[in-house]
This record gives C-alpha cells, structure tokens and sequence, in this order.
C-alpha cells in the first residue's frame, strides 16, 4: 500500500476506535462527577474533583456484595454444569456407538434453533411446581441437564478432532471409556473447555431474563436483577448508577482481557455473543 | 474374540453410550420436549396458572389476529426494528472487520477495542445507553449541541426511540459480527484482488464483484441470525422503555412477555411463542429457497 493510503488507513482505523470507546469514557467519567457536575449543559469529560465517594455509596445503596456472591454462586455451578455433564454427553456423540445416536443428535441440533419463548411458560409453570421459583434450582439445574445445547456441540465438534490412535492406545492397554473421557479426553480439550466456561460465564453473570421470572426476594438477586431494580426506582442518580455498572462490567471485562483468545476462537465457530 | 464376546462388548457400548447421554437425554425430556408439549396444549386453553387450564379451541389465536390491538402494534414494531437494525448491523461489522482484516501496526488492540462493547449485554448495556440518550444531559444530545444540532428527546420520543435502540444494538454487537467477518474475508483468495487490480478495478466494484459474492456464505447465515435476533428483541425494550412511549417499542417479546408474567395469560402467551416460531422457521426457509440457493460456496471449506 502506498504511503499515503497506510497513513489515510491507520486514522480510519484508530478514530473509528475512538468512537467506540466513548460510552466507557463518559460511564468512568460521569461515575466520578459530584451531581451539579453530572447535570452540567455542557459535556465536561474530566470532573474537577473526582468523587471516589460515589463507589462507596454504590455499595451502600444497594448490598453489592451479596449480589455478587449470588451471582457468582449461580455462574460458577453453572459453568461446572455446562463443563461436567456437557462433556459427558459430547463423549457419547463424539466416541461412543450407540443405538440411535445420529437421531439424537440431529434432535439435539433441532433444539439449538427453538426459541426460548415456547418453553418458557411451561418451565415456569413446572418449576411452580416443583416448589422452585425464588429459589437458584431454576437458574442452575438446567445446566447440569445441558440446558445450553450449544456448548455439547462445541465440545463434540472438539472431540472429533482428537485423534483416534490416542484413544486407542489406551483401550489396548485396558483402560475403559470413562478412564480415556477423564484422562485422555478432558486434559487435550483444555481450549475447548476454556471456550466453554467463558461463554458461559458472560452468559450467566449478564443473565437477566432467568433472575427476573424466578427469583422475587431481594436477597436472592443477582447483580443484573438488583442493578434494574436499582435503576428502575432511582433514575436520576446517574453517578451511582455509572459507578454500579463499572463494578458490574469489571469481572467481564478482566476476563476478557485475559481470555482474549478463546473469545475469538469461540466465536469464530459460534457466530454469536456471549 | 468370539462373536459372542464381541456382542456383549457392543450391547455395554451401548448402555454406556445412554449413560453418558443421560444428562441431557433428562434435561431434554424434562426442559424441553415436555413443555413444548405443554406449551402447544396451552395455546389452545385459557390458563392463568392458578386455576387449571380450560380447552377453548382456537380462541387465543382468534382474539390476537382480530381484536388485541397491542399484537399487530407489537408485530409491526418488531419488523421495523428488523427492517432497520439488520443492514445496518451487517454494513457496520462488514466495515470494522475490513478496516482490521489485513495486518498493520497496532492490529490486534484495534480489534481488541472494536470487539469490546461486545462483552457489554443486558441490564449494563442499557443503563448505560440510557444515560448516553438522556435528553437533556445525556453524551450524544450534548454532542449534538456543541455542533449546533438540536437533539431528538431519543428514548422518550415515540419517534426517535426504535432508532436509539437500532443505534445501540450496533454498537454492542459490530464487534462480535466482526469477528466472523474477518475470518470469511481472510478466507478470500489473494490472487482474485490482484487480477482485479491489474484490470483497473476500483473499490467498489472490488466490493460488489468480490468481496460479497465470495462472502456469500457468511453474509447469508449472518444476516439471518441477525434477523433472528431482532425478532426476539426483547431486553433492551423491557430496561429501557417498556414498550414506551406510546407503545413504540412494544416489541413482539415484550408483548408476550407482559401477557405471560404480567396478566398471567399463559394461553395466549403460549400462542404468540408458537407463532414467533412458525414466523422464524417460515422466514428462514424461505432466505434459504430463495437466496440460499444461489450462493456459491466455492473458496472455503
């Protein structure tokens, strides 16, 4: 490329991302603000005295801290539901011969495309039932029964990469299935397991829709729940509410800094966001 | 081995096999198959989940196509919303993914950046953007005043409030597109630009008479995820406007959501879940006669 097209190139490239980056500039900017700042006629970027006070009073305002620790109970046994049963299931389609596998398997890509609002009446109404609504169970049981089908695809689709000599090597030595799924299988499927987990916990931490029709105790909430309830009754406090959002965004955000990789190699086979 | 040993290894294979399944052989009998069973069998009840569910026929279809003025509202916004939002989304990562596709300095922060917002979904998104939109205070409106453009009031104005939610939409989700793209667009042989080129070929011929038809493939299953998506807009709605104002973004979801958790009206929510359903399938089958038939997959595997 000619000079001039590089340089014209580069500051389409580095201004785009500069617009991209201005609603996390004013969220930090406007969570620093004192409030005659924060409703200023005139866009100011950097607050004369930044007011750290507004973090402190996000955590009073609202119990931040059991939020979280709700949030995380829910995303961290989901995750371990999505990794353990949906390995578990995706050995069996991807290593394993058994009668009316390939049926199975096309039912189960058939539910990928079925839309969350069929199901949802009757799960709530199943899970009246059961005595589970304002309780985690609805939240965190489908995951262990492999609610997100997505993720056995993308281990099954892993699996099949695994050469098959390793597995059998170990057969021949008389190792059986659940041996080679444990020690042969999980630790070579490392990425994939990775991918897995991340999505899932973007899935589970931002989840909003799940907390809003079965859970109803504030206790119970998670940080989604409570940040919408937050907003909902106190619309004006936008420094609080920026100041909440930023301690929302900050374990995704670290976790996608550091997990970089797997976000683009997941999505490269997913077409989707978390 | 004998045949007969070879046998019982088959029938444990097997077992083993159901065994290893089992979680979600459960998990689909009992979240999925049984209350899309149910759900069929509710559209045609009257059913408010404390009294049990009363057969009524077609009723609850019957009342939203000729009487429940909210539906048809509900079904417009939505195709709006979609008329709007999926070209705009496409054109938009198309563009971020061609700007980042070849290698330059600075690369990978530069997708980095644009695949940021990304990671921002539901409630963060929308207080976030509902604060950007504010009439009065809000980032874009200011923005719009140091150029001496008036502002439209965005969310609070029946006008301008799909539109905000469009805006939105893009920049949370370019990023996540992009990725997609960029991997279709490397995936193009070289040589095909470099004899285009040679012929004097500009950029948009370029675009029209490469890039897309060798994109084919993904751009066709992109856009119909996308619309897919659009058709089950939902969150952003319900934190930000609640269908409001004037029930301009009373989208489909929304709807069915306010019928289900609101009047308790789950015979009719089931209703409006089984037409969304057929509406998708319907759409999709139709992009796949038509356009899908005439992309040519050649130049990837």
């Amino acid at each position: 490329m000619p000079r001039a097209q590089r340089a014209l190139h580069a500051a389409a490239v580095w201004s785009l991302a500069a617009v991209l980056l201005i609603p996390f500039a004013w969220m930090l900017s406007s969570s620093l603000k004192p409030p005659d700042e924060v409703f200023a006629d005139s866009m100011r970027w950097i607050p004369t005295e930044p007011r750290w006070d507004n973090y402190r009073k996000a955590f009073e305002e609202m119990p931040i801290l059991l939020y979280t620790r709700n949030t995380m109970l829910i995303t961290t046994l989901c995750i371990l539901g999505y990794l353990v049963s949906g390995s578990l299931v995706a050995y069996s389609f991807a290593r394993l011969r058994w009668k009316g596998r390939d049926a199975w398997f096309m039912v189960l890509l058939a539910t990928m495309m079925l839309p969350p609002q069929v199901t949802i009446v009757p799960l709530f109404v199943i899970f009246r039932k059961l005595h589970w609504i304002d309780t985690f169970m609805p939240l965190i049981v489908p995951a262990w029964l492999s609610g997100w089908p997505f993720f056995i695809f993308l281990l099954r689709q892993f699996f099949l990469t695994i050469p098959h000599e390793l597995t059998e090597a170990a057969r021949v030595d008389g190792a059986g299935h659940f041996t080679i799924y444990l020690r042969i299988m999980l630790p070579l499927s490392r990425p994939a397991l990775a991918t897995v987990a991340i999505f899932a916990f973007l899935l589970h931490w931002n989840d909003f829709f799940g907390p809003l029709i079965f859970l109803a105790q504030e206790s119970r909430f998670t940080l989604a729940l409570g940040l919408m309830t937050y907003a909902a009754k106190h619309q004006s406090e936008w420094s609080i509410l920026m100041a909440m959002s930023i301690v929302m965004l900050l374990p995704t955000l670290a976790v996608f800094l550091f997990c970089q990789r797997y976000f683009v190699e997941g999505i490269a086979t997913t077409g989707s966001k978390g | 081995m004998s045949r007969h040993a070879s046998g019982r290894f088959e029938r444990q294979e097997n077992r083993l096999g159901y065994l290893f399944a089992a979680p979600w052989l459960v998990g689909f009998f009992g979240f999925t198959l049984i209350p899309v069973v149910l759900s069929v069998y509710y559209s045609f009840c009257r059913y408010d989940v404390l009294r049990p569910p009363m057969y009524i026929g077609l009723e609850n279809y019957r009342y939203l196509l000729t009487e429940s003025g909210n539906f048809w509202k509900s079904v417009w916004n939505t195709f709006y919303f979609t008329a709007l939002r999926v070209p705009l989304v496409i054109v938009g990562s198309l563009l971020l993914a061609s700007l980042v596709s070849k290698p330059m300095k600075g690369i990978g922060i530069a997708r980095t950046i644009y695949y940021m917002p990304s990671i921002v979904s539901g409630v963060a998104l929308s207080v976030i953007w509902l604060w950007m939109y504010n009439p009065s205070h809000g980032l874009i409106n200011q923005g719009l005043a140091l150029l001496g453009v008036p502002g439209p009031p965005w969310l609070e104005s029946p006008e301008w409030s799909k539109e905000a939610i469009v805006l939105m939409g893009i920049w949370s989700i370019g990023g996540g597109r992009m990725i997609i793209f960029i991997a279709g667009l490397n995936a193009i042989p070289r040589h095909l630009y470099e004899s285009a080129e040679l012929d004097g070929a500009g950029w948009w011929h370029r675009l029209v008479h490469i890039t897309i038809p060798q994109l084919g493939g993904v751009l066709f299953l992109l856009t119909i995820v996308e619309i897919v998506t659009c058709f089950q807009v939902f969150t952003e709605a319900y934190l930000m406007t609640r269908g409001g104002p004037e029930n301009s973004t009373l989208f489909y979801n929304l709807e069915l959501y306010f019928k289900a958790f609101q009047d308790y009206d789950m015979g009719v929510a089931s209703a409006m879940a089984w037409m969304l359903f057929v509406a998708t399938l319907a759409v999709t089958v139709v992009l796949f006669q038509t356009v899908g038939r005439r992309i040519h997959y050649e130049g990837r595997n």
